[in-house]
């Protein structure tokens, strides 16, 4: 360990109250008790899907297209879980099933 | 409310289903960072401590690199407020849902990971289910695979050797799913569009370690200057359930 038992605590200490910060930020500028500015609400209602195809693309971000495999685990696994999750709407065979995919992928064919 | 204990259970037998996705990933990314943080010389109490407190995968992970540096409380700090910036634009789609949540709001907003806000937007409570504790076990069901997750890595640490090399997938995957879902469901997909162009245009200008923060800001100009081409034209006002007003719908994810 780098840091004494007490540094560490006040390290932690400060990250957890940093998080959380970060979460009751839009709370307390919208408390329960008012209106909800209606602009907040649209924002609301249209974040959730652009969130999502950032987080898709935030977890795809190691994908490297230019040396071998060109991505190409990724892609495939990917292109698995939409086509699978498409075919048969069942979430635990969607990932389950993707993430045993790229696994192989990853250990198996592209060491 | 006169039966406490039925309607505990029938909440949480509802939400168990929803969370199977997370706990799969929870659990492989937690023991990922018990180990992890058990190879820096802290104890599975410390990982356990963290996950409990912080609950904040990516930025647990970045905790590990504070822990192994000079103490820096100040870049800690801003470390922390930048790692999770993205947090704030979460509340903005929860603070209709959250505002019926009574004293269990304090929890919701402390446990709103990336991969709950994903379900909470997602999920409805099935007819007949109290709403409000549907919600509440998914967020606390979340938390107790990661904080599970992250004492089986501290504890087993290098007892089993298994190769776990893309286990992270999990996460991606359950993404993935839920992108899908949601294009399926809304008919409009410039907002979805929106989050991925947006994304890739802000890694390949601002580079992939740095991209989240101006990638978020993009995306909150486009939808506040192209509001009227974002809406659902079908009339669908709140097709993500950010803004549920009615109760008992029965659509769910992973039907």
């Amino acid at each position: 360990m780098v840091l004494t038992t007490t540094e560490s605590m006040i390290i932690i200490l400060a990250i957890a109250m940093g998080t959380f910060l970060t979460r009751l930020i839009p709370f307390i500028l919208f408390p329960a008790n008012k209106k909800t500015p209606e602009f907040v609400d649209y924002l609301g209602s249209v974040l959730p899907f652009a969130v999502m195809g950032m987080l898709v693309v935030y977890c795809l971000k190691g994908m490297d297209f230019l040396d071998y495999p060109y991505g190409i685990a990724e892609a495939a696994a990917v292109l698995f879980v939409v086509a699978i999750h498409k075919w048969k709407h069942n979430t635990l065979l969607s990932i389950g099933g993707g993430t045993v995919l790229y696994m192989f992928l990853v250990q198996a064919v592209f060491k | 409310m006169k039966h406490h204990s039925d309607s505990k259970a029938a909440a949480l037998k509802a939400a168990f289903p929803h969370t199977i996705p997370v706990m799969l990933g929870y659990i492989f990314l937690g023991t990922a960072f018990g180990i992890l943080l058990g190879s820096k010389g802290y104890s599975f109490v410390w990982a356990i401590v963290m996950s409990f407190g912080i609950y904040a995968g990516s930025m647990q992970f970045v905790s590990i690199g504070i822990l192994t540096s000079p103490f820096d409380l100040a870049s800690a700090v801003l470390l922390t407020l930048s790692v999770n910036a993205r947090h704030i634009f979460y509340g903005l789609s929860m603070i209709e849902k959250f505002k019926k949540m009574g004293r269990m709001k304090p929890y919701m907003i402390f446990s709103l990971t990336d991969e709950t806000y994903s379900l909470l937007c997602s999920v409805e409570a099935p007819e007949g289910v109290d709403e409000r504790r549907f919600y509440f076990f998914i967020s606390l069901m979340n938390q107790f695979y990661w904080v599970l997750g992250s004492a089986i890595g501290g504890i087993a640490g290098s007892v089993f050797q298994f190769d776990s090399t893309g286990i992270d997938f999990a996460m991606t995957a359950l993404f993935v799913v839920i992108f899908v879902e949601q294009w399926e469901k809304n008919k409009n997909h410039l907002p979805a569009m929106t989050g991925v162009i947006s994304g890739i245009v802000c890694i390949l200008i601002f580079g992939k370690g740095k991209f989240i923060i101006p990638a978020m800001l993009v995306i909150f100009l486009i939808l506040s200057f192209f509001r009227r081409y974002m809406e659902d034209s079908a009339g669908k006002k709140n097709p993500a359930g950010a803004d549920k007003k009615t109760e008992g719908h029965h659509g769910s994810y992973n039907d």
